[in-house]
């Protein structure tokens, strides 16, 4: 891991006047306990104390010396259902992801296996680009079972998982070896955040972006990136964290100055550039860069017709769709679009399989000590998936596709490959 | 700008009731709240009017017409009222009791509270019929101490009415009442354990009240109990009694509506606010939602305003100032702020009435009395007017107002 000594930091450092930022949230907590109604985790794992205790009470608790953060923070997912819970505006996942930071930072031995494999997974991206350099030998060592046994023994990586399988030809890849652009816009423009999971794992989703956006008219651009971030905010590595969302903010800002809008495709990307982003780290630009930041089906509703377009569709070549919407899709009020827009397609009906949270929650469904506690929480939309009729799956999160696959055995795709089929006359890949 | 024909904003039961009702006449509707209704805080009861000038009322509908002009009640009328019940009804079909009169719901600080409609899995619990009953708190859980509540029932209901308080096996000290909730709806062990410990304790009674927190599926875990008990030679009805925030029958009422939302083909906006809105003068044009930092604006046609009152931040004050934060509507209050609360706790506070007025279409003022933007309404404790917590009425208002709004914005749209 490398650390250019500008970038060291202590987490505590977050806020310029330590941490008096959280005093606020923490004040306006009146004790409803309506975020520990709503937290997946503390429904099924009596072990964790839930959000309230978590952010306003532990905050609280912190003020006094001598007191450590206590070690059930890491047992949050980070799904940030208890922000959209909470009546009075209590900021609870920056105050758990601040903890976090804190309890990694002082309490967790960087010597530790679990301090490691927490590195190794937040920092997905490296591991996927050495593994996507030799695709096939990277699938082929990954899922063998003996690797993975090993990985479960001595990392603490659960071997239930079947690892996503590197794409042979990432999107960057791709987007390289047609030239960039298709087509040139003054007044279209947007900048195309894909993450690293679009770029290594399924390109076929940045493809589509790619190609509804070019539908409408739009240049396309898409910058050198780092991971969003989301997987090191849930990790509590907050210094890594940063150093991937100072290289974002000021890429992006650029495009921004040139008239771009960033765009997402997957909704934890957007939720940490446009909420995370702003509430952790204060470089120059980041609100600016937040302001300008969209899920890419929100942005073509707001400036095309969008509906208009599809309901003119006659013939789309797709299933009907058993769809989950993210628990970070819903915090950015998300939840309905996918519905409301597949609705204008007399062929294709995309149901709604109910509230649940998925149970992933990025990295944290692949540790060994959370894979029961994960799959207890996606019990229920594997349920629903099973009583609903369509066979293939649909989200926008690919962590949350990798449990619905996982957990229901059926096929996923997401919400832009649909569209992509429906306006490009394309078939849906396999 | 995102279009829409109905832009609810608000998605408590007010702001619900709205959408409903413009979807099913046939209006593409949206749903935008900012975070969970108080619905998950609300006991899960429906007071329609339970008090007037500090008298219990038996039947509101005649009480109704005792209620001051500005009322919301007398603004709308009892036909908006008496259909917004309906659609209630017709959203939980047997997931909740009631009729024309109140009934006395049994509280867990040991009151009774008058209300119109109320879970099925309350009613056995019902006072009055001089029935004995037996309550039981769980000792990890502070806000029902069921012995004092039991002393306090038997001195004002007919019957005797005992409490006690149990260990719930395998908890952990500060267990949350959706963890309860799903051990008592998914696992028999937890059930029998149960029952094990209470059944000696019964000695005769009639029904057994447990604190709320019967899950998503009330009849199965109150079916349950009652065979296990039945087993223990003690057959009792089993009921719950509704408890403070955070409320399982409030969230169960609150998932009702949700999938009557989303089955009826409104979309769902949650976790962001309505933060501002351009108007040319006579109508609202637009609507600008902060979606996490980006502003996302919407084109509706018609808007219902339902961001609640004081307690739902639809109503907000500074020191000198009560004001509508979203369209700056007119809430009329009085100058001196020293006149907006009474010296007794339940006196006749102006701040209890606080909120911005309509007309009987349901749409909002301005401080002359004129209609403020001919395409936007409002309903629910947004509205201002009475003190619907002194006189139990909060969830019929949002009923009677909510239903109002809801199909006068659809016929709007369906017009043009
Ligand atoms: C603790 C408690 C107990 C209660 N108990 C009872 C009871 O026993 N019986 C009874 O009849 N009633 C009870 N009520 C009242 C009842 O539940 C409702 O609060 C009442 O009917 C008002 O509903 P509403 O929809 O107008 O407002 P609310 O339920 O307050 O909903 C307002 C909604 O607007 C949203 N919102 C606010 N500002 C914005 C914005 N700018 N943009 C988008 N969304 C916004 C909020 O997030 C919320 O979802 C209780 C309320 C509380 C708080
Ligand atoms: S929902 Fe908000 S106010 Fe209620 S307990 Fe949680 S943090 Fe506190
Ligand atoms: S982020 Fe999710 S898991 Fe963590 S406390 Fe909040 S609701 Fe619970």
């Amino acid at each position: 891991m490398s650390t250019d000594n500008e970038d060291d930091f202590e987490p505590i450092q977050v806020f310029p006047e330590g941490d008096a930022d959280l005093r606020p949230g923490a004040d306006s907590c009146y004790k409803c306990s309506t975020c520990d109604s709503s937290c997946p985790v503390a429904e099924v794992d009596d072990e964790f104390p839930g959000p309230k205790f978590q952010g306003p009470e532990q905050w609280r608790l912190t003020r006094k010396e001598d007191q450590e953060i206590d070690d059930s923070i890491m047992k949050c997912s980070n799904c940030m259902r208890c922000d959209g819970a909470c009546p009075s505006d209590v900021p609870l996942s920056q105050m758990h992801n601040t903890a976090r930071a804190q309890y990694v930072e002082e309490s967790m031995s960087k010597l530790s296996v679990e301090y490691w494999r927490n590195r190794l997974l937040a920092n997905y991206g490296t591991m996927a680009r050495f593994g996507s350099m030799f695709p096939r030998l990277t699938n082929a060592v990954m899922g063998n079972s003996l690797v993975q046994a090993v990985n479960d023994q001595f990392l603490g990586i659960t071997s239930e998982r079947e690892f996503p399988a590197f794409a042979t030809e990432t999107f960057r890849e791709w987007w390289a070896a047609r030239g960039g652009a298709a087509v040139k816009s003054e007044d279209r423009r947007v900048a195309y955040f894909h993450g690293d999971y679009a770029n290594y794992n399924t390109p076929e989703v940045g493809k589509a972006m790619v190609r509804v956006f070019e539908h409408f008219g739009y240049e396309v651009a898409v910058p050198e990136q780092r991971c969003s971030g989301t997987p090191m905010f849930a990790n509590g590595m907050l210094d890594d964290a940063r150093r991937a969302a100072r290289f974002n903010v000021e890429t992006f800002a650029d495009l921004v100055d040139d008239g771009y809008d960033v765009v997402c495709s997957c909704t934890s990307c957007s939720m940490a550039l446009r909420q995370e982003y702003p509430e952790l780290f204060d470089f120059a630009d980041t609100e600016r860069v937040s302001a300008h930041t969209y899920d890419a089906v929100e942005y073509l509703r707001i400036h095309e017709d969008l509906d208009g377009e599809l309901a003119a569709v006659d013939d789309v070549d797709a299933p009907d769709f058993a769809y989950h919407a993210p628990c970070h899709a819903r915090n950015q009020g998300l939840d309905g679009q996918t519905t409301a827009v597949l609705s204008n397609l007399d062929d294709v009906d995309a149901h709604d399989v109910g509230e649940s949270c998925s149970g992933i929650s990025g990295t944290y469904g692949w540790k060994s000590e959370n894979y029961d506690t994960s799959m207890a929480i996606g019990e229920e939309m594997f349920e629903h998936m099973d009583e609903a009729e369509p066979e293939t799956g649909l989200t926008e999160c690919p962590t949350c596709a990798m449990q619905m696959e996982h957990g229901s055995g059926s096929p996923v795709k997401h919400t832009l490959q649909v569209i992509e089929a429906a306006l490009t006359d394309r078939s849906l890949p396999a | 700008m995102i279009a829409t024909e109905v832009l609810v904003v608000g998605g408590g039961l007010a702001g619900s009731v709205a959408a409903l009702s413009a979807a099913r006449e046939g209006a593409r509707v949206t749903l935008v709240s900012k975070s969970e209704s108080t619905l998950k805080q609300a006991s899960g009861l429906v007071d329609v009017l339970g008090r007037v000038d500090g008298d219990l009322v038996a039947d509101p509908f005649a009480a109704i017409d005792d209620l001051p002009d500005e009322h919301p009640y007398s603004v709308v009328g009892t036909d908006a009222l008496r259909e917004g019940l309906a659609l209630f009804d017709d959203v939980t079909g047997d997931r909740y009791r009631g009729g024309d009169r109140n009934a006395l719901v049994p509280t867990t600080q040991g009151t009774v509270k008058p209300t119109l409609r109320y879970p099925a899995s309350v009613a056995p619990g019902v006072a009055g019929d001089g029935r004995e009953t037996l309550l039981v708190g769980i000792s990890t859980d502070p806000d029902f101490d069921a012995k004092r509540a039991a002393e306090s029932l038997d001195a004002t209901v007919p019957g005797d009415v005992r409490g006690v308080t149990v260990r719930f096996p395998r908890l952990r000290d500060d267990a949350k009442r959706t963890r309860h909730a799903k051990l008592l709806a998914e696992d028999e062990a937890f059930r029998d354990a149960l029952v094990e410990k209470i059944a000696p304790k019964v000695e005769g009674a009639d029904r057994v009240g447990f604190p709320a927190v019967f899950g998503e599926d009330p009849a199965f875990v109150r079916d349950e109990l009652e065979a296990r008990f039945d087993a223990a030679g003690e057959p009792v009805s089993v009921f719950e009694v509704p408890t403070g925030p955070p409320s399982i029958p409030g969230t169960r009422l609150r998932n009702l509506l949700r999938h009557e939302l989303e089955a009826a083909g409104v979309e769902l906006v949650t976790g962001v606010p309505v933060v501002d809105f351009e108007a040319d003068g006579e109508r609202v044009e637009s609507v600008v939602v902060d979606r996490n930092g980006a502003r996302v604006p919407y084109a509706p046609e018609q808007v219902v305003l339902a961001t609640g009152g004081l307690v739902g931040e639809g109503i907000d004050s500074e020191r000198d100032r009560v004001y509508e934060p979203v369209f700056d509507l007119h809430v009329p209050h009085p100058e001196d702020r020293y006149d907006w609360s009474e010296e007794p706790a339940f006196g006749e506070h102006a701040f209890a009435r606080f909120g911005v007025r309509i007309d009987a279409d349901g749409r909002a003022l301005d401080a002359e009395g004129s209609v403020a933007y001919e395409n936007l309404r409002a309903a629910g404790a947004v509205v201002g007017g009475a003190d619907t917590a002194m006189q139990k009425a909060a969830s019929g208002v949002s009923l009677a107002t909510g239903w109002r709004a809801g199909t006068r914005a659809a016929t709007a749209v369906n017009q043009t």
